[in-house]
């Protein structure tokens, strides 16, 4: 697949962008600043890109507890994200909703969660909306491995698979749920394999090169949205950060995972990959990439101050939108 | 007398009533490695036929759980928090709670299910709901909010030993509170409050993080002259309906303070066992002081405007005895 320049400093855009948000988002977590569970995604960038790049503006998406990637990806906003990182009545959701839970449905985006394997069933519903709204829109539903062993997972795809609905089911395999490793707990070795028992396409992807994850993700929307049904993609990657933000807090002296194979996975990077490639096929140059990340250190840079000087709610808003009036 | 926290309390019950009894087992999602500290070490006690990690699969698991107890053995099955109770809504209220009955007494169904509600600061709705009314109508199950470290090693211990499902509910505000707890085999019977301060002019009847809340107020009322009666019902099925009606015989007001939400919750039930069986005892409506019938937000001044507080509890007790 030869892919014009745009569309290349885009995917590269949008893993800077993930990349300083979080580990902004892990420093302010760290510093007490934001409420909450914070959940981040570093390291894990090129497949949240990827997709997404391969979705029009109309298509949807459902994104997990580790979402910011997801919303970023598919284009949204740092200073209301932050916003609502930090609590504020300028935040996506008033302020209601949080880390966990961003939503923008003007940019196809149906929301974090913060229940495991919810997102999978919306997915799909999304995708039954669209053909009985007779539109081609496209639903792509990320959700992690650990997910994959939820019932909903598999009600899912074989919901998915007999009304060959218009969703591509991304599972980013990052070989934990939580403290867990992935292979205590699940019966396959790639839940690309799982696919086979609900008769779609299931495709193992390198997670961490975002080209491959684009090409696999443009394929399966493309099938998607020919009326030809679900596809799953298993994005194998890593997350660099603990499962959530301050972890070692409770975890003390007890550890799931040797220090020598986060370094593996960081030799890995997406980003570096990124770099790799640009300056392998000549397409793209250094200082183009550098300029990029000085846009968004300073996108970044405005939307800290934003969220910082927007105000807090009113305890009066605490009835609002329990309903549609 | 050793210096406990809550989560060491259960840590302690479950160690103690796993050493008691080899067909009890803890499963849950990472109970091996227990990020908060509940099910720390076990696995090193008790090995990994006793120690399950289980996928992310709350249908599954649970309904294991209600199958492992029929046929013979007594699970402790872990659900971090009490909102991922809904992923197995099934399992609980049509499987464990009814079985036993539906099968003219044949099964037995011996389980302890422990999961963490509450809020606990910037969580937001999903992972701060205090969900023990959603059961409070399935009839067939026993449900324990224990409000402090003694109470939750005696509680889950009786838990344990129950031959019936029971939901030990945790709040995760309470994890780190330290008390004294008596040593040796200590047991807390299901169905038996407890008065945790008394007082002579109002009942305040408090559900687990409500009950150390309420004290407060009632210490601070105190200097005021209004004498404030604390009551811990302890478990809420059971409930131990004559120590309620007996405080309110005495104090003829009561006031039900519940972290739950005000429609078809805790405190709604409470008030009318007070309202039906309490009337002529009362000089005054029954006060419920619940959380807003809203999902719990994420905002912090958000999240507190919908909390059931000591301000409104106070306000509450204060507009019963008219000062
Ligand atoms: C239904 C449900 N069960 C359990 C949890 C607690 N929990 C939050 S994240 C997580 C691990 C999820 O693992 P995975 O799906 O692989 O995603 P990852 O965190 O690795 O991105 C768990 C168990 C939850 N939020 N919802």
């Amino acid at each position: 697949m030869d892919l014009g320049k745009d569309i290349l400093l885009d995917m590269y855009r949008s893993m800077t962008r993930i990349r300083l948000f979080e580990a902004k988002i892990r420093d302010l977590a760290t510093a007490n600043e934001i409420p909450g569970f914070v959940h981040v995604s570093i390291g894990e960038e090129a497949s949240a890109t990827g997709v997404c790049a391969a979705l029009r503006k109309t298509d949807r998406i459902t994104s997990t507890h580790r979402g910011h990637g997801h919303l970023i990806a598919k284009g949204g906003r740092l200073d209301r994200m932050m916003a609502e990182i930090f609590g504020k009545r300028t935040g996506y959701c008033k302020g209601k909703g949080g880390s966990m839970h961003i939503v923008d449905f003007a940019l196809g985006i149906l929301g974090a969660n913060g229940i495991v394997g919810a997102g999978l069933p919306i997915a799909t519903g999304s995708a039954l909306a669209a053909v009985v709204a007779g539109k081609d829109d496209v639903t792509a539903c990320f959700f992690g491995d650990g997910a994959s062993n939820e019932g909903t997972f598999h009600e899912s795809l074989n919901l998915a698979a007999v009304w060959k609905l218009p969703v591509v089911f991304v599972c980013e395999n990052n070989g934990f749920g939580e403290f867990t490793p992935m292979s205590t707990v699940t019966s396959v070795k790639d839940i690309a394999v799982r696919a086979q028992a609900y008769d779609i396409p299931g495709h193992i992807v390198d997670g961490n090169d975002v080209l491959e994850v684009y090409r696999y993700a443009s394929e399966a929307i493309a099938r998607a949205r020919a009326g030809q049904g679900p596809t799953l993609l298993e994005c194998k990657t890593y997350r660099w950060e603990g499962h959530v933000v301050g972890e070692q807090a409770f975890l003390g002296a007890a550890s799931y995972r040797t220090e020598q194979e986060v370094s593996e996975w960081k030799l890995r990077c997406p980003l570096i990959r990124f770099d790799k490639f640009a300056a392998e096929s000549g397409k793209i140059s250094a200082a183009e990439l550098a300029r990029i990340k000085t846009e968004t250190e300073a996108e970044l840079e405005a939307a800290i101050k934003f969220a910082r000087e927007s105000p807090l709610p009113d305890a009066a808003e605490v009835t609002d939108d329990v309903f549609t009036e | 007398m050793a210096v406990t926290t809550y989560i060491q309390a259960i840590n302690q019950a479950l160690s103690e009533e796993m050493e008691r009894d080899p067909l009890t087992f803890v499963m849950g999602e990472d109970v091996v490695l227990s990020a908060f500290g509940a099910t720390k070490g076990l696995i090193d006690k008790f090995g990994p036929t006793r120690v399950r990690n289980t996928p992310i699969a709350e249908a599954g698991f649970v309904g294991a759980a209600v199958g492992a107890a029929m046929a013979g053995t007594r699970p402790i099955c872990e659900v971090e928090f009490a909102s991922f109770f809904y992923c197995a809504f099934d399992q609980v209220c049509n499987q464990a709670a009814k079985l036993r009955y539906m099968s003219g007494g044949q099964a037995k169904l011996p389980i302890t299910f422990r999961a963490v509600y509450g809020a606990m600061g910037g969580a937001a709705a999903q992972h701060s709901e205090t969900v023990y009314a959603q059961f409070l109508s399935v009839a067939g199950l026993k449900l324990v909010v224990p409000s402090c470290a003694s109470d939750m090693k005696g509680l889950l211990k009786s838990a344990i030993r129950d031959d019936n499902p029971v939901i030990v509910f945790e709040h995760g505000a309470l994890g780190g509170r330290r008390e004294e707890i008596p040593a040796g085999d200590y047991l807390v019977p299901l169905g038996k409050g407890a008065i945790k301060r008394p007082g002579e002019n109002v009942t305040v009847v408090a559900i687990g993080a409500m009950v150390p809340q309420a004290i407060r107020v009632a210490d601070r009322l105190a200097k005021d002259n209004i004498s404030v009666e604390v009551i811990d019902p302890r478990t809420l099925i059971p409930l131990d309906e004559e120590m309620i009606l007996s405080s309110v015989e005495k104090t003829n007001r009561a006031v039900v303070y519940d972290e739950g939400h005000l429609r078809g919750g805790a405190a709604t039930d409470i008030a009318a066992l007070i309202g039906e069986k309490g009337f002529d005892f009362l000089d005054g409506p029954v006060r419920r002081v619940t959380s807003l019938d809203v999902p719990i937000p994420f905002s912090p001044p958000l999240e507190k405007a919908a909390l059931a507080s000591e301000v409104r509890l106070e306000a509450a007790i204060r507009e019963l005895v008219g000062r």
